[in-house]
């Protein structure tokens, strides 16, 4: 779907619900992980690269789509545009002399171009819009593509792709069999954009009532792109009777449990001294190690049922 | 009055914050569960009586015998929804943002519109509570509309309405926190927290909704989120200490003020501070609205 190159592994790890743990435990993979290219899926609100302190080796603007904005000089108020816009981009003002005009929000403008078409006074432009930017970038575990959407921008799953494809071709050229993705909560565009196409799904969730539910519709949603998953249970000791049941439940939705984290102050420790936490001596640390030597088995043999 | 409760990273407590300030609220709440990927609310909050409904957007269909594949829809529309081919406009249905224009621009009238459901909306009520959950079916890729259906479901006029919203800084949020009196941003004093709340509020800047910031898990020895608030001016509504009791009462889904009644009054204060600047939001827009 990807065009995904079959030398090429990707892992993709995801949670659903947020705050799992998700950046931690990539950042631990991607210090484990020798010949490993690291891809910052989570657009919105990337964080790998506080812990891996990268040296930029390339950057390019992420441009997407288009803007409506409307000419003051050449609007007359007739409102056309308000009555066509199904997003709710269109605001009425007053000018300096007191006439009725019309605005696009452009936070709210989806880039339809209806509003365009249809000016009776041909009031509005339409350029291409600057949605944030992509960066390929060198650390002390391996190239990291990551990127920054805009606050506020859509199309975060086309900006997923770009840095995929991105991760996926440097893979190719220094000859490195995994791709590790860091990917975003959800189970909607950006998290389908990380997920579509990769080689396996590593889930991480913790043992709360939310968890429970959230990983419930992000192994659906796994399934349903057909991709093979693994699940991993983060703090699990806060309440070790749901954390069973969240392993059980992902059985029969078709996850392997491959290892549990304890809940540890550690962690966050790491973060701190911008280290992963199997960087320094953590319990945590040790945990995400030994899970990682099952998940490895996992990737390179083809354990998994088509 | 309009509040809204987001966060730049997830699992910060967004929903935590949202389900006590209904809880301790003393009038009539409407709480709009804006996290239609994950929605979670529901599982703290029973509502037994839940009416279920599905939500759409609305798709092109085509009408072969009305249509003469001359291409204006395909070459209007900007999200390659729908390709010409074989000499007849295709519709892919999952790339259509349900604009309207390919309708609308069809010379021969060929295009009308039918739902295409993405979600459902679930009304349970419970005392002087109204929970509206927003739910995304599994495979679906667009929010935004789904956030937009359950938005539309509270009145203008009701005296207070809290929004759950969706993490992260991009257009789902937006859709969330649009057109609200105030918004409670949720970090944690860790580097990804207080990072991801430095991008929360450049986007929320962007929307022009006056905030104020609650940091979760805060631990003396992190002061990275307060000196971040106070160097731009964003009120720090609460701490909540890193209590293990917290995280184990939120992991059998019991409700914060209940589990553990010492944190009633700090959640009864926060909603307190939170009307009063709503309502001087509320009150500077009646006053200087261009309109």
């Amino acid at each position: 779907m990807n065009g995904a190159d079959p030398m090429i592994k990707e892992l993709v790890i995801l949670s659903g619900k947020g705050g799992t743990g998700k950046t931690s435990i990539t950042a631990s993979i991607a210090q484990l992980g020798s010949d490993t290219v690291l891809a910052d899926c989570d657009v919105d609100a990337a964080d790998l690269h506080l812990i891996l302190e990268p040296r930029t080796r390339h950057r390019e603007t992420f441009v997407s789509g288009r803007e409506a904005s409307i000419r003051p000089t050449d609007c007359t108020g007739c409102g056309v545009c308000l009555d066509n816009c199904r997003f709710g981009a269109i605001e009425p003002y007053l000018d300096e002399q007191d006439e009725e005009k019309f605005r696009v929000n452009g936070l709210l403008c989806e880039g339809c171009g209806v509003c365009v078409h249809f000016c009776r006074d041909r009031a509005i432009d339409f350029e291409p819009r600057d949605c944030g930017e992509w960066f390929v970038s060198d650390s002390r575990n391996g190239t990291l593509v990551h990127a920054r959407l805009r606050p506020g921008a859509e199309n975060s799953g086309k900006l997923v792709a770009i840095v995929r494809a991105e991760a996926r071709s440097i893979a190719r050229a220094q000859h490195q069999p995994l791709v590790v993705i860091d990917g975003p909560p959800g189970i909607g565009c950006p998290a389908i954009a990380s997920v579509t196409g990769a080689t396996m799904a590593l889930v991480v969730t913790e043992p709360t009532v939310s968890g429970l539910h959230d990983v419930e519709r992000l192994l659906a949603m796994i399934r349903h792109f057909r991709i093979p998953a693994a699940l991993c249970v983060n703090k699990w000791d806060i309440n070790p009777i749901l954390a069973l049941q969240i392993e059980e439940k992902s059985r029969t939705l078709g996850a392997i449990p491959v290892g549990r984290v304890a809940y540890d102050p550690g962690v966050s420790d790491a973060q701190h001294a911008l280290r992963a936490a199997t960087e320094i001596d953590t319990r945590a640390g040790e945990d995400i190690r030994a899970m990682w030597d099952r998940l490895r088995v996992l990737l390179d043999g083809n354990h998994f049922e088509p | 009055m309009k509040i809204a409760v987001a966060s730049g990273k997830g699992g910060t407590g967004k929903t935590t914050v949202c389900v006590n300030l209904a809880r301790v609220a003393t009038q009539p709440v409407t709480l709009l569960d804006c996290d239609v990927e994950e929605p979670n609310a529901h599982l703290f909050i029973a509502c037994p009586s839940d009416e279920v409904e599905p939500a759409s957007i609305w798709v092109p269909r085509i009408d072969e015998q009305r249509c003469d594949a001359c291409g204006e829809c395909s070459a209007f529309c900007a999200f390659n929804a729908i390709a010409m081919t074989a000499s007849r406009p295709k519709v892919f249905e999952e790339l259509c943002h349900a604009c309207g224009g390919c309708a609308k621009v069809c010379p021969k009238g060929a295009i009308d519109e039918v739902p295409r459901p993405i979600g459902t909306v679930t009304v349970g009520r419970s005392d002087q509570l109204t929970l509206i959950t927003g739910r995304l079916d599994i495979g679906m890729t667009m929010a935004p509309p789904l956030i937009r259906a359950v938005r539309s479901r509270a009145d203008d006029d009701e005296q207070l309405v809290l929004i759950d919203a969706p993490p992260g800084t991009t257009c789902p949020v937006v859709t969330a926190v649009s057109g609200c009196d105030f918004v409670v941003l949720v970090t944690e004093p860790t580097p990804f927290g207080v990072h991801d709340l430095g991008l929360a509020v450049e986007a929320l800047e962007a929307c022009g909704i006056p905030m104020g910031v609650v940091i979760n898990r805060s631990r003396r020895v992190e002061p990275s989120a307060a000196t971040f608030c106070k160097r731009k001016g964003i009120p720090v509504l609460l701490e909540l200490p890193d209590d293990r009791r917290i995280a184990e009462a939120y992991s059998r889904g019991e409700v914060l003020v209940e589990a553990l009644p010492e944190y009633r009054a700090a959640f009864e204060l926060l909603l307190l501070t939170i009307r009063e600047r709503a309502a001087n939001t509320h009150v500077s827009r009646a006053l200087g609205d261009g309109r």
